[in-house]
């Protein structure tokens, strides 16, 4: 394992002591504690980490940082995991994902050999007869995606907290560190995170050989660690910017949701490849990418180096190989001339061959196909390279150092307006939003000293911006040179130069892209997938916008930049999730249903009992049994899912009048009316009751389904009308059950004092009144036709009624019914259930709710539109219908069609064998030539058959509704 | 390997030329000007010019084209609709898309991979069974499946919803498909622009000029171009466009987000949605999983993005695939959807002569591309609405004649 390891390094990120084994493709590999992936394969002379999307060619290193698709592997359920930024354990099994077998031979890698048949977009150009395409199709499928998901990963819950902070600064290199410093000197709190293991940004590894910047970044470090002020997190991703300072910042095993007054970005630069015939080999790689394998991991990036160069950076990082015994072969410079400077000094003494105005041409494979052997390199006649004049320079890696680009994704997303700036040629900051803040190398300042002062500027006005301390003014000097290169890309007739590394795409792509019209930077990045890869373009979308400023023939401002949206980076779908919010509402009376044996079901969110399991009986009867409860004795349901709003104020009714069908002002205390809510467009949306219990107050009930809606609704209404009344939302607050049957009011008398007879608390009337001890409000209404009343009590009692009345009926028999014997129950009745009988263009005309809709008002809801509608023949009619009395077979269901002369004739809303009438019983749409009492219709049930139905008067059941008003004459003795 | 490829490989020059012109100023007058560069604008312009032998037609685009929600949608192709208008309206297009990639010679990647709509209520069942016998009346494939055939379909997705709401059942649609959505306005494009079609990219439309109720002209950011009709084809562009022609209509925009994951080993064959979850997902050829929920629930005529939509919606999508905890999602997006009250389109002609309107299509537009350029094409050259759009006239929210495609629309775009 030591094949390329380094002699300890201080401050270096591994533990020598602790060695950890790993395996990679079934090897085994020992790296230290701390190691990469990506480190503890390249120390143990591994070469080819993983293969490319397109051509599966071997690449090796290349960013080391966290973005390479080349390195993504898959560990068990873990898939594309970032081999570069992943720490090694003992209980790692890693394989590389896009390889077809062991990734040193790759069955696939044939596809290189082919490349020149699949140029930019080639599937856009075959496998498209109508014939072909789905076996091409599989073909594609078959080669396509990274890793692979195991369906047997379990749901993780990752914990999600939220955050806040005055400044939230992101990036703890240099520039990012001094603005945390400065800010929190200034007097606020200061949030500082780093994706990185360890803070110190590249003031730990871009040293030119220097120990003691490391050592200063060392003490910044500890200053901002030791300050009082501030909280450093590290291995935490800020993954987006959302409005208003709201960044979601992702931990290892946490996601964090960050409120900052105000963010400064120092998220840096990603350094950029230059472009050059297989500048893909394994063994080429960015320089900074070799300074970090140094400095963090003590590990050699290679033995023998060529350094392509266009900036000082290139410099310093030929005497960071050299301090660590690396021999640096030539260093080519891109530019007509440098500077002479201390580090070109070292060089030079130490031999090594500096090519001014040169490039590499190209770079030459070795023998085992794993890496690279040669630099080819010629030298540049205004840009373009002298072929005739080429050296060959044998080499096992070369460092590419030939420019930067902003880091700045979250500067996008907030909106920043950048410009392109000449001299840096770097996007950077033109005009910040109020609140955001940008420094270091992700605003073009590049030099060190000048990075700590930038820093310094940005916590200061950060600070400012806050309130929290006077607008200093800190000059920052500009660049002396330009870090980086204008167009660090050459040509050769041969392609392979690469400029986009996770999706496979070639210079000429681009020109050929051009050349169909894809010649802006939107369409360019649609067709040829620039910038779609896993790193989002984070290293190509810059050589991407060079090139097509150069095929267009204008600036890099003028090219402009792809959209940057969420997410700076991937996060996984268990931190997003996070536990996972799915609301249940339960009733206060779950328990008692579930003792009673319910069988749940979902309205909304809610759970309420379908129906009541028993004993030996199937769910047919036990409903059946439930339905002849209510008609022949005494029955109780939970209806606690029922809206519930309070309005209060002089102008309640009047409210109530503009929103409700119904008439409201006249209505007595003490009295109940139905309630029908339309849209605008005379569309119903919603029913209740609206009971009357003060001149200036009402209670009111909506459809389970309804009840957040309708509050909404309605006091969105009050806002825009301005009336003198308040509306509350009781519907958690309050809890409501159904008593209803022959016996339902000598139950009742046996829990409360109040008079309960016809004259003193007749039918449709509300009263309030103790049960059992607790103040309620009952009214004498019922969905399902019998003597009932719906009684309303505090949530936290509902407990005890619900016991008392049990108690008080147990010597009738009382039993529980469900959602389901309830429908029957209302459909022997005739009524209809909102969302169920009507849809989303239902008018009440349509429903014969003519009767409860008051057009002659001064206004409501939905009223002049319904005068228009009101004026024609509906297109259909809701009625009721029975199937004849002894039908067998399998009956029609909700939603069949009526068909009359192979046509749609109407639908079905309701169906259901009635235990009452011992027939099927129903409600249907129907045109209206069908719709006459007594008409016979054709249903067509799924597999095409039809069913004949007979229209028939509704309610089914008790027409005269006697038993609601009457105590009917009890139908069985009952054993007291 | 297909020999097409061959060519390729064999010539020295990459041997294909422009898919659209570039021009470098706009002519004084067309016999129509599109506005809108996205699928539909593009499909019209290249059914007026190939059906109709209108090629002197102008397509205006202020970004590039397909930058709207051609390119921002979640691909899904279906006409497993609720109502009669819209269920042959989208059977049509359905069956234009079939052949749409040998029609262009351009791939689309039009996969027909089979759409499930899961229902976790008895309510959702209901609609999904109107749904079905409404689109077997037409002659649509569409019925309602149980569990044990949607578990088949799709082995690995978890029916008990992690306990809070079962799949009880599901609307199933074989012909459900997805489509490599940018390459269908290059495609229209590409046709239109071979038959002389102009197309004006980075061309803003500032004005259009009316006179005695009749269109005249259009002023652009690069002058003005005088014609006799103008089609409007701009989505959540359309309140502004309708504007300059003193137009009014019950369009509301509301933002549509969208999330796509890394790319994996292909897994989940069919698409599938659930209203309940709101969730809908599906695998493309790259092995990305495409995935969308419901509109954001306020009216906003921005595309930005928030973090709550990403948390919903994985927080969602791991009820049914509880295994793609360690999946990542690498970008965020949205588009602006316009929205009728009945959930159809606004399509034909309007009291302004000349001036169409195609429009409406809040989250069903994509779907409709071809059909929409074909109906639009023949209303605009025939200045008579087409068969299929008749119900869609903007004149139905006047006249109280609406659609009711809510049931079928508003999920599982």
């Amino acid at each position: 394992m030591n094949e390329m390891r380094l002699l300890p390094i201080p401050g270096e990120w591994i533990d020598r002591r602790q060695l950890i084994d790993f395996t990679f493709e079934g090897r085994r590999v020992t790296g230290y504690a701390g190691d990469t992936i990506s480190s503890a394969l390249w120390a143990s002379g591994y070469r080819i980490l993983g293969r490319s999307f397109k051509y599966h060619r071997p690449r090796g290193i290349l960013s080391f940082a966290n973005h390479d698709t080349n390195t993504l592997m898959q560990n068990g359920q873990m898939l594309n995991v970032r081999a570069d930024v992943l720490s090694i354990r003992s209980d790692m099994a890693l394989t590389a994902i896009n390889s077809m077998g062991d990734v040193r031979s790759d069955r696939a890698h044939v596809l290189d050999f082919f490349s020149a048949f699949l140029p930019v977009g080639f599937y856009y150009k075959a496998f498209h007869t109508k014939k072909l395409f789905p076996f091409w199709e599989k073909v594609i499928r078959r080669m396509t995606g990274l890793g692979t998901v195991d369906p047997s990963t379990p749901h993780i819950r990752t914990a999600k907290r939220y955050d806040f902070c005055d400044v939230l600064v992101i990036g703890a290199g240099i520039s990012g560190l001094s603005a945390a410093l400065s800010a929190a000197q200034a007097g606020v709190d200061v949030v500082i995170v780093d994706e990185n293991l360890h803070p110190g940004g590249s003031g730990q590894y871009q040293l030119g050989g220097e120990m003691a910047q490391a050592q200063h970044t060392a003490n910044l470090v500890k200053s901002v660690q030791q300050h009082p002020r501030i909280r450093l997190y590290t291995e935490t991703e800020a993954a987006g910017y959302y409005d208003d300072h709201w960044v979601p910042l992702v931990g290892r095993n946490y996601l964090s949701k960050m409120r900052a007054e105000s963010v400064i970005v120092a998220t840096g630069v990603y350094e950029q490849p230059a472009v050059f015939r297989n500048n893909d080999l394994p063994g080429v790689m960015l320089a900074s990418a070799a300074q970090r394998l140094i400095y963090r991991y003590g590990v050699k990036p290679m033995n023998r180096a060529v350094v392509l160069t266009a900036n000082s950076d290139g410099y310093r990082a030929a005497v960071d190989l050299i301090a660590q015994g690396i021999t640096v072969v030539a260093v080519v410079d891109l530019r007509e001339s440098y500077v002479e400077d201390q580090w070109t000094k070292k060089l030079c003494d130490r031999g090594v061959k500096i090519f001014p105005n040169h490039c590499i041409y190209e770079a030459s494979s070795n023998p085992a196909n794993d890496g690279v052997s040669a630099a080819i390199v010629c030298s540049l006649n205004s840009g373009n390279p002298e072929t005739g004049f080429a050296q060959l320079i044998s080499c096992d890696g070369i460092l590419m150092s030939v420019g930067w680009a902003a880091a700045a994704n979250l500067l996008y997303q907030a909106k920043t307006k950048m410009r392109f700036d000449d001299h840096v040629q770097q996007f950077v900051p033109h005009i910040l939003p109020p609140g955001i803040f940008a420094c270091g190398r992700v605003n073009g300042i590049f030099h060190i000293e000048q990075k700590r002062c930038d820093g310094q500027r940005a916590g200061l006005e950060a600070a400012a911006y806050l309130g929290k301390s006077d607008l200093t003014k800190i000059a920052v000097l500009p660049e002396a040179e330009s870090p980086s290169h204008p167009f660090p890309i050459v040509a050769h007739p041969k392609g392979k130069n690469f400029v986009d590394f996770d999706e496979d795409l070639q210079l000429k792509d681009f020109y050929n892209a051009a050349q169909e019209g894809f010649d802006n930077i939107e369409l360019l990045k649609r067709y040829t997938t620039v910038g779609m890869g896993a790193s989002q373009g984070k290293h190509s979308n810059m050589n991407a916008l060079r090139i097509l400023a150069r095929i267009t023939n204008k600036t890099p401002e003028q090219v402009g930049t792809t959209t940057a949206r969420p997410f700076f980076h991937p996060v996984p779908m268990s931190h997003l999730a996070g536990r996972g919010f799915t609301p249940e509402r339960r009733t206060p009376l779950h328990s008692r249903h579930e003792a009673l044996g319910a069988e749940f079901m979902l309205a909304g969110a809610w759970r309420r009992p379908e129906y009541y399991r028993q004993r030996g009986k199937n769910r047919e009867d036990c409903i059946r049994l439930e339905v002849e409860a209510v008609r022949n004795g005494v029955g109780i349901i939970d209806v606690g899912t029922l809206g519930k709003l309070e309005i209060r104020g002089a102008d309640a009714a009047e409210f109530l009048e503009r929103v409700y069908t119904g008439r409201y002002t006249s209505m007595k205390i003490g009295t109940t009316r139905y309630a029908l809510m339309l849209d605008e467009t005379g569309v119903i949306v919603d029913d209740g009751v609206i009971a009357r219990l003060s001149a200036e107050h009402f209670y009111f009930t909506t459809t389970t389904s309804g009840a957040a809606t309708v509050y909404w609704e309605l006091s969105r209404l009050n806002t825009m009308w301005r009336l003198d009344c308040g509306i509350v939302n009781l519907t958690g607050a309050r809890s409501s059950i159904n008593l209803v049957g022959s016996h339902a009011r000598t139950v009742l008398a046996k829990l409360t004092d109040f008079e309960l007879s016809e004259a003193a608390f007749p039918y449709l009337a509300v009263r309030e009144m103790r049960i059992a001890g607790m103040p309620a409000i009952a009214m004498r209404v019922g969905f399902v036709g019998e003597w009932g009343y719906e009684i309303h009590v505090a949530a936290d009692s509902a407990l005890a009624l619900w016991d008392a009345l049990m108690n008080a009926g147990a010597d009738y028999n009382i039993r529980p019914f469900g959602v389901e014997a309830q429908r029957v129950l209302r459909l022997e009745k005739g009524h209809l259930i909102v969302g169920q009988d009507t849809d989303g263009l239902t008018t009440p005309m349509e429903a014969n709710l003519g009767w409860a809709v008051k057009l002659d008002k001064p206004f409501f809801v939905g009223q002049r539109s319904l005068q228009i509608i009101a004026k024609r023949t509906p297109k259909h009619t809701l009625v009721g219908f029975v199937l004849e009395k002894n039908f067998k077979g399998t009956p029609p269901q909700e939603c069949h069609l009526i068909i009359d002369n192979n046509e749609i004739a109407g639908r079905v809303t309701s169906i259901a064998f009635s235990p009452t009438l011992q027939c099927y019983i129903g409600l249907a749409y129907i045109k209206p030539g069908l719709s006459e009492v007594g008409n016979s219709f054709s249903i067509r049930t799924t597999d095409g058959t039809s069913v004949m139905a007979t229209v028939s008067k509704t309610p089914f059941y008790d027409p005269d509704n006697a038993r609601q008003k009457k105590i009917a004459t009890v139908r069985r003795e009952v054993v007291v | 390997m297909p020999f097409r490829l061959l060519k390729f490989a064999l010539s020295k020059e990459h041997p294909e030329p422009r898919m659209f012109q570039s021009r470098d100023r706009l002519k004084s007058s067309y016999d129509a000007v599109i506005i809108g560069g996205g699928g539909h604008g593009l499909a019209a312009a290249y059914y007026l010019s190939r059906d109709y032998d209108m090629s002197n037609i102008a397509v205006i685009e202020k970004g590039y084209i397909g930058s709207g929600n051609t390119g921002r949608n979640t691909t899904i192709i279906r006409s497993n609709y609720l109502t009669p208008e819209g269920v042959k309206f989208y059977d049509e297009s359905v069956r234009l898309w079939q052949d749409l990639s040998q029609d262009f010679d351009l791939n689309l990647f039009y996969s027909t991979r089979g759409h499930f709509t899961l229902a976790h209520t008895d309510s959702a069942l209901r609609t999904m069974r109107w749904r079905a016998e409404v689109n077997k009346h037409f002659g649509i494939d569409s019925e309602v499946v149980s569990p044990d055939d949607i578990q088949s379909a799709c082995p690995p997705m978890n029916l008990a919803c992690g306990g809070h709401a079962p799949v009880l059942g599901a609307l199933y649609h074989a012909p459900g498909s997805i489509a490599r959505h940018d390459a269908v306005a290059w495609g229209y494009g590409r046709g239109a622009d071979q038959r002389g079609v102009e197309i004006h990219q980075q061309t803003e439309v500032l004005g259009i000029t009316v006179q005695s109720g009749r269109v005249t002209g259009v002023d652009t950011n690069r002058g003005h171009v005088s014609t006799p009709k103008v089609l409007c084809a701009v989505a959540g562009f359309t309140p502004r466009i309708l504007d300059m022609v003193g137009l009014r209509s019950p369009l509301y925009i509301h933002p549509l987000q969208a999330l796509v994951s890394e790319p994996m080993k292909p897994w989940l064959d069919p698409i599938i949605v659930s209203g309940s979850l709101h969730v809908y997902v599906s695998q493309t050829a790259r092995g990305e999983l495409v995935m969308g929920a419901s509109l954001d629930p306020y009216e906003l005529h921005s595309t930005r993005s928030t973090f709550d939509f990403a948390e919903g919606l994985a927080a969602h999508m791991l009820e049914l695939f509880p295994f793609l905890s360690h999946v990542k999602i690498v970008r965020q997006w949205a588009g602006l959807a316009d929205m009728t009250p009945d959930f159809a389109p606004i399509m034909g002609k309007t009291p302004i002569e000349g001036f169409y309107l195609d429009s409406g299509w809040g989250t069903w537009g994509f779907k409709a591309t071809p059909v929409a350029g074909k109906t639009m094409a023949h209303t605009v050259a025939c200045d008579r609405n087409h068969d299929l759009i008749q119900e869609f006239s903007l004149s139905r929210f006047k006249d109280y004649q609406l659609v009711g495609e809510k049931g079928a629309a508003s999920v599982g775009h």
